[in-house]
């Protein structure tokens, strides 16, 4: 048994130029990891090809010990995903999505419907529950779309910007249930451009540049990586950024 | 003309593209109201006179110029319609709501551009024996029932052949119209577009919740899509259009074949063609306007599990809406029951085919383009549609002929399979 929740090793991908670079990254179980990086890093297609909607051209995907590859419906049962923008279906209600996504992953009907209740108490959806999906602001459909991910109980949970377009309220509850996850044992990956968020809730962070990870390791550790004792993240991400910029020009 | 500037008026109202930015800007509502209307009513003026000028032309040329008081009769006429349409979706706004006016507008554009053919095919059918909507204008029933020359129903013909007088009288009566119609309405565009943009923030209808159903993966996707299509009032109204259209053939061939074939000659074919019609658009929603692709994409199932669930919920409607149908040709012949049945699964299962070889993943609020996303997928699904109806109708006569549509219609497959993408194939 593993104690990697993701394993991603010799990972390549190209679209018109490179996008990602033989990536080696590893993730522990029960662990909250953010993935950082400037626009066009590549952050969002490494997470997509973990969730198996990109294939990758060369390296392999292993999540909680299941080669993505070779075995995708299995990987794909213990995962969730996340993006910006919000999957659900207009003329569902919440509840009506959940039953659906809780039928894709097979989860026992009875059990489906009283997490399903559960998530969407927690998640502050209680007055919308029976409403349709259409007629509800980004926030409270992104927020039923963290119910979707989190209704057949997953292992690792994947999200892309995932508090893009909400409010504090609303961010401050997918925060909270993404923690009492972790600290369940899940597994959370998640990319994001607001480093407040990163900085106070990762263990570990992973910085991107040029679909290579050119950092990695706790805050402290990062800070110790640019030499300042008491800086920001901000403050580190983009002396990083720089960093291998200039290497890359000077190379 | 009234179908199309119905539209258009009505995309006014609703389309967002620009309408946020230029009603948060200092620009008066009343020029922005004047200048969508009269773009409508210029662009269905073009579209009139473009289609009318061959011959318009022609008459011009070999009969003298008074004919091209036609182009100002088509301008003044489109004009008027812009009018109309306007106080129709005003009205509309009024009684039924924003929420409910879009689809209505729609389906009376559609009844009414649809209405306009099909009414005239069918009295040209039914007193004629033919499609020819120009024979119905000459035969001696119409000219009988006509009204006086001196009635003012002719002004706009006499305008046509260029009249001075009714040619004025058209003209201000159009554009004064028109005009009017700005001018009065043009104050409350903003509160209606504003309304119209609140449509989907003001849907709060709460449904009762039921308790989850026990469902294996297949069923929670066929369930889905049932849920989905019932909800959907533009599939609704574009099938029934497209049904509507197949009323004027069904017609024809009542009356040219009904009384000696019996009536198994008009319904088989129209009710096997419908079937092939209704299922390429039910799979388009299923197979490719999915709404939420990566979901089902990152979901613990297999590709091919999800093309199969889809084509179930798609024939299952196809077997819901056609049963009661089959039924009834059940209850005079079961050998043609049975005929009719085998031919409404083969052309529901090509369309539904062709739909699956053209699919690209697109939102279902795009359902209205998908006709244009794919010509081939369109035209091969028709066909296809066509072909198996002649095939289900020679075959119900137990003639050899049938082999003949029969061979075109695989034939139609065949090209549509070679002309799809690759990747798509299955």
């Amino acid at each position: 048994m593993t104690d990697l929740a993701l394993d991603i090793s010799g990972l390549r991908k190209s679209f018109d130029r490179p996008v990602v670079n033989d990536l080696e990254l590893k993730v522990r179980q029960g662990e909250f990891y953010a993935l950082l990086g400037p626009n066009g890093a590549g952050k969002t297609t490494i997470l997509r090809m973990v969730a198996g909607l990109l294939q990758p051209e060369a390296g392999s995907i292993r999540i909680c010990g299941i080669d993505s590859r070779t075995d995708p419906v299995a990987a794909k049962s213990i995962v969730a995903w996340v993006s910006d923008e919000p999957m659900v279906y207009d003329r569902l209600t919440p509840l009506e999505y959940l039953e659906f996504v809780a039928g894709l992953w097979e989860v026992d009907a009875r059990l489906a419907e009283q997490r399903a209740h559960e998530l969407i108490d927690w998640l502050g959806l209680k007055p919308h529950a029976n409403q349709r999906c259409g007629g509800l602001s980004k926030g409270m459909l992104q927020k039923v779309a963290l119910a979707g991910a989190l209704v057949h109980d997953p292992r690792l949970i994947i999200l892309d910007e995932p508090l893009t377009g909400l409010d504090a309220g609303s961010a401050r509850q997918v925060k909270d249930v993404l923690k009492q996850k972790v600290a369940s044992g899940v597994t959370v990956i998640m990319t994001t451009h607001i480093l407040e968020v990163a900085e106070r809730m990762a263990e570990r962070i992973g910085v991107l540049a040029g679909g290579r990870l050119i950092a990695e390791g706790t805050l402290t550790e990062l800070r110790n990586r640019v030499g300042r004792g008491n800086t920001t993240l901000e403050e580190i991400f983009l002396d990083l950024v720089a960093e291998n910029t200039s290497a890359d020009a000077a190379a | 003309m009234l179908s199309q500037t119905m539209e258009s008026v009505t995309r006014a109202y609703y389309a967002r593209s620009d309408l946020d930015l230029v009603l948060s800007s200092p620009v008066s509502t009343r020029k922005l109201f004047a200048v969508r209307t009269t773009a409508v009513a210029l662009t269905s003026m073009l579209l009139a006179c473009l289609l009318a000028s061959p011959l318009i032309d022609v008459l011009a040329f070999r009969d003298g110029p008074h004919w091209l008081a036609a182009y100002l009769v088509l301008a003044a006429l489109a004009a008027l319609a812009t009018a109309l349409s306007v106080l129709m979706t005003i009205g509309l706004f009024r009684t039924a709501g924003p929420k409910r006016t879009r689809l209505i507008a729609q389906i009376i554009a559609g009844i009414v551009g649809a209405g306009f053919i099909i009414g005239i095919q069918a009295v040209a059918i039914l007193s004629i024996g033919n499609m020819d909507r120009f024979s119905v204008l000459h035969s001696p029933e119409l000219i009988a029932a006509a009204p006086s020359a001196q009635s003012l129903l002719w002004l706009p013909a006499r305008a046509v052949t260029g009249d001075p007088l009714a040619v004025v009288v058209i003209a201000v009566l159009g554009f004064g119209a028109l005009a009017l119609v700005v001018q009065r309405t043009s104050g409350s565009f903003a509160r209606y577009a504003i309304a119209a943009a609140g449509v989907s923030q003001a849907q709060v209808q709460q449904r009762p919740a039921k308790p989850f159903r026990k469902a294996s993966q297949r069923q929670a996707l066929r369930l889905k899509e049932w849920r989905l299509l019932r909800r959907d009032p533009w599939l609704l109204s574009q099938t029934l259009m497209q049904i509507l259209y197949l009323l004027p053939p069904a017609l024809l061939l009542w009356v040219s074949y009904g009384q000696s074939a019996g009536a198994s000659v008009v319904v088989i074919p129209v009710v096997v063609m419908a079937a092939g019609q209704l299922a390429g658009g039910l799979a388009w929603l299923a197979i490719s306007g999915e709404d939420a692709h990566d979901l089902v994409v990152t979901a613990p199932i297999k590709p091919r599990a999800v093309l199969i669930a889809k084509i179930e919920a798609v024939l299952g409607v196809i077997a819901v809406v056609f049963g009661p149908i089959l039924l009834l040709i059940g209850l005079g012949s079961l050998q043609l029951a049975a005929i009719t049945g085998a031919f409404v699964a083969i052309s529901a299962g090509s369309a539904t085919a062709i739909q699956l070889w053209f699919r690209a993943p697109m939102r279902r609020a795009m359902f209205r383009r998908r006709q244009v996303a794919s010509r081939a997928a369109t035209i091969s699904e028709a066909l296809s549609s066509i072909m198996w109806a002649g095939t289900a109708v020679l075959a119900a006569s137990e003639l050899w002929l049938a082999s003949i549509p029969a061979a075109f219609a695989a034939l139609t497959l065949l090209i549509a399979w070679a002309l799809s993408p690759k990747g798509k194939r299955v």
